[in-house]
């Protein structure tokens, strides 16, 4: 059961989530877009977005740090276990809460503002739902699991961490995920979930985030001949309802 | 000299009779889908007015085009690279839906399906956003005719600037129609706004598109443009903007709002300029000064180093030969007649306007004199400050000589052709008033009066050999490649069914339209029997006659 939770769950996943971003940007490039609703609304979302959107940020650079930096490296430059933990909950947590509320506001906005909600597709309310409970356990964890040491304390970066880092090196050690606590076994999996799913929304725009633009030159001139002529990729399968 | 081809439109507003058919047709030909329901690419405003999206030249508000920064470097109004990706997850200066318009349908099942009844029943207006009932409170063209402009129009930013001296008195008014499309600008800042570097300015005929596949949504442009004239498709979540037709252009065809235009006053062309020069014309320290400098950044297209530096830049022969016959270069350059829509936004916009004369016209007539008296036009023309000052505000950012001028213009030009009309000896002295020649008058009245389709727009053809990869060429293997006849069959017609594209178009609209048959060599072998009423005998209903055997 563990083999197959920890170890084929997530590598189906994880394959899912590389084949079908290469499919989505081969086919569907039309429809690789944040498919922006501030013409409908944004007043709620100039709160929304970016609390959400540098909370998340935040969070995915701790996830970074966290995951795939081993512990032996901080010790070696130094870094006493007390001190990277106290950073790592400070930081966690203002991320993670900044993305929370971030969150909820914007959930709240999808389900509220009239043309918000008629424009949101049925993969938008997977996304958030999947969205909602990573984030939500995430936060669990770090509140349960190292403030309130609710069951003990438990040292992800001994545990999770390391699983991650073998599973990443295909040499997964599923039996590693299996002592840890069941937030932690959660969180996991529904991310893995998340992953699955996100080559197939709107979370594909993470991927073009434009840092090109702070090099590139301001005007882009481009011949004729690039064009494909009246060929039109076909429309990708998220389709918008009319 | 870096030479580049720039395909422009003047309008001439004296002749827009605010009919609105170019937006309709523009609509119809590339808006009419879900998520562009608001979306006018050709929109026709009434001056005053707030415009469409209202208020959108208010660009303390906005925040778009260029702007000098202290140093005198310029810059993006709304902000560098930093500040445009900092601030990315929520657009600080997009114009909400409200300030457009809310588009609505009108629910009229309810008028099909009624049963009979007493009272007649009504189609509710049903938002195309929301899909829910709403009062209709906007539009793309409200103030339409100066409609409710008495409450409305104080909130011209244009008028603003010269506020206090306007009053919305009925008697007081003056009104002009101003058509806008995208002005496919030489410094366009929507381009330079966008983050994904999906906007690009076509080599060969400076049309900026957006290119749908590399768009992400970011709606950075739509703040960046100043015009407003790049808009966010809410369904499909690109930016979409006037293509100034490409299909059409590279066929040798005008826009469709030219095409349909019911006042015939839009004019396309080329223009060569120095692509070198543009950003340094488009510092110009001083507002007023931009007009001039922009004038500075066209290359003369009879110029011989010109000719020689645009063939080497690879602009074919018949597309500088086209530079020389275009209607634009005449009337911004020789004529000088056309100028800019907002300057000061420092986007170096490719289509400018004619101002319109009519509210002078207007005037004089009202007081019963002589309106076509260059006497009587031009003293008009000195003492109506309001209307000229609204008009520099529009086009040559608040600085009413070049304005003088062109209307001075305009009024030698109805006061020399009312002589001419009339059958008098035309007066020398008119066109010498604003410095013209007489011929050069007479000829800036046939362009801007009587002249032809084909004068109007010169628009030379892209070339086919640029387009070669193109995807409809990939018919070089044919059957007929394989050894098979089935081509030559049964005669042009049959085959495979040819795509229309750029390179065949031509061929086919002739064979279309012509009304002789196809090959009018051995018209007397065939006959159409789909025209034949079946009375008498056409030639070629038959074979001819053998006449010796
Ligand atoms: C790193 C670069 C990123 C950029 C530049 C970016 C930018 C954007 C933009 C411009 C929108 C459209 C907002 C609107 O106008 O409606 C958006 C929406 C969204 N983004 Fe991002 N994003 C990034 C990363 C992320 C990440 C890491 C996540 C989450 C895992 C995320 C999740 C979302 C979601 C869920 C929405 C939809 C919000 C809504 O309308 O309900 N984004 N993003
Ligand atoms: S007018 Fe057209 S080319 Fe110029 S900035 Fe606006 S969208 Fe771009
Ligand atoms: S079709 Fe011509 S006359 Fe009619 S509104 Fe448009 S520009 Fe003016």
């Amino acid at each position: 059961m563990n083999e197959f939770l920890f170890i084929v769950v997530p590598y189906v996943c994880l394959t899912t989530f590389v084949v079908g971003h290469v499919w989505r940007y081969r086919y569907d490039k039309f429809g690789w877009t944040t498919r922006s609703s501030q013409l409908y609304e944004s007043r709620l979302l100039r709160i929304g977005s970016p609390l959400f959107h540098f909370g998340m940020l935040g969070v995915v650079g701790g996830h970074v740090i966290g995951l795939l930096v081993p512990q032996s490296w901080t010790n070696a430059v130094g870094i006493s276990e007390h001190t990277y933990h106290v950073v790592a909950v400070a930081g966690g947590l203002l991320a993670g809460v900044a993305a929370l509320v971030g969150m909820v506001i914007l959930i709240y906005r999808r389900r509220t503002v009239g043309p918000v909600f008629s424009a949101t597709t049925r993969m938008d309310k997977v996304m958030y739902a999947f969205l909602a409970i990573v984030i939500t356990l995430g936060m669990w964890n770090t509140i349960a699991g190292s403030i309130m040491t609710i069951g003990g304390e438990y040292n992800y970066r001994e545990g999770v961490s390391v699983w991650y880092r073998s599973f990443l090196a295909f040499q997964p050690d599923a039996s590693l995920m299996a002592q840890a606590p069941l937030g932690f076994q959660l969180h996991a999996l529904f991310a893995f979930g998340l992953f699955a799913l996100w080559p197939f929304t709107r979370l594909v725009h993470v991927f073009s985030a434009p840092v090109g633009y702070l090099t590139r030159p301001y005007i882009v001139y481009r011949t004729r001949d690039e064009q494909l002529g009246s060929h039109r990729p076909r429309r990708g399968w998220d389709r918008i309802s009319p | 000299m870096r030479v580049m081809a720039q395909m422009a439109m003047v309008m001439n507003l004296d002749k827009c009779i605010g009919c609105h058919t170019c937006s309709v047709t523009c609509k119809q030909a590339w808006t009419n889908r879900t998520g562009t329901e608001y979306i006018w690419f050709n929109n026709v405003e009434t001056r005053p007015g707030l415009g469409y999206p209202r208020t959108y030249e208010d660009q303390e508000k906005w925040k778009g085009g260029w702007e000098l920064n202290k140093r005198g470097r310029l810059v993006l109004k709304g902000g560098g690279r930093f500040k445009k990706l900092f601030t990315i997850f929520s657009n600080p200066k997009l114009p909400s839906i409200g300030e457009y318009y809310e588009p609505w349908t009108y629910d009229y099942s309810t008028l099909t399906d009624a049963p009979a009844q007493e009272h007649t029943p009504v189609a509710r207006p049903k938002s195309l956003i929301s899909g829910k009932d709403m009062k209709i409170e906007w539009s793309a063209n409200w103030d339409d005719d100066l409609g409710g402009s008495t409450a409305t129009a104080h909130r011209d930013p244009m008028l603003k600037k010269i506020a206090d001296k306007v009053k919305f008195e009925f008697e007081q008014t003056f009104m002009f129609y101003l058509p806008r499309i995208c002005e496919h600008c030489l410094n366009p800042s929507c381009a330079a706004s966008c983050p994904s570097g999906a906007i690009y300015k076509r080599v060969e005929d400076g049309i900026v598109l957006v290119d749908q596949d590399k768009c992400r949504g970011w709606r950075m442009c739509v703040s960046g443009c100043p015009y407003k004239k790049i808009y966010f498709n809410h369904k499909t979540g690109k930016a979409e903007k006037c293509t100034f037709c490409f299909p059409r252009i590279e066929v040798g065809l005008p826009t469709v709002c030219s095409e349909t235009c019911v006042g015939r006053l839009r004019y396309i062309g080329l223009m060569l300029y120095d692509a070198d020069k543009v950003l340094a014309a488009a510092a110009t320290e001083d507002d007023h000064g931009l007009y001039e400098a922009q004038r500075e950044v066209f290359l003369d297209p009879f110029d011989p180093d010109v000719m020689r530096e645009a063939e080497k830049a690879g602009i074919a022969r018949d597309w500088i030969e086209a530079a020389q016959r275009s209607p634009i270069y005449a009337l911004i350059n020789t004529y000088k007649v056309a100028l800019p829509l907002h300057p000061e936004y420092r986007t170096m916009p490719m289509v400018w306007y004619i101002p319109p004369l009519s509210p002078v016209v207007d005037v004089v007539q009202e007081t019963g004199e002589d309106a076509e008296d260059k006497g009587n036009l031009f003293a008009a023309i000195d003492a109506l400050r309001i209307p000229i000052e609204y008009l520099a505000e529009l086009f040559t950012a608040g600085d009413v000589g070049p304005v003088d001028a062109v209307l001075k213009k305009l009024a030698a030009m109805r006061c020399y052709m009312r002589d001419i009309n009339m059958g008098r000896d035309p007066n020398g002295a008119i066109p010498a008033a604003v410095g013209m020649s007489e011929e050069e008058m007479y000829d800036m009245y046939r362009l801007l009066a009587i002249a032809k389709y084909d004068e109007r727009y010169v628009i030379p053809a892209a070339h086919a050999e640029q387009a070669h990869s193109l995807e409809e060429l990939a018919t070089e293997c044919s059957v007929s490649a394989y050894g098979g006849g089935q081509q030559d069959l049964f005669g042009e017609g049959s085959g495979a069914p040819t795509p229309i594209a750029v390179e065949n178009f031509q061929m086919l609209q002739e064979r279309q339209t012509a009304d002789t048959l196809a090959s009018p060599a051995d018209k007397d072998k065939r006959v159409n029997l789909l025209n034949w009423d079946g009375k008498g005998s056409p030639a070629g209903l038959f074979p001819p006659k053998k006449t010796d055997s």
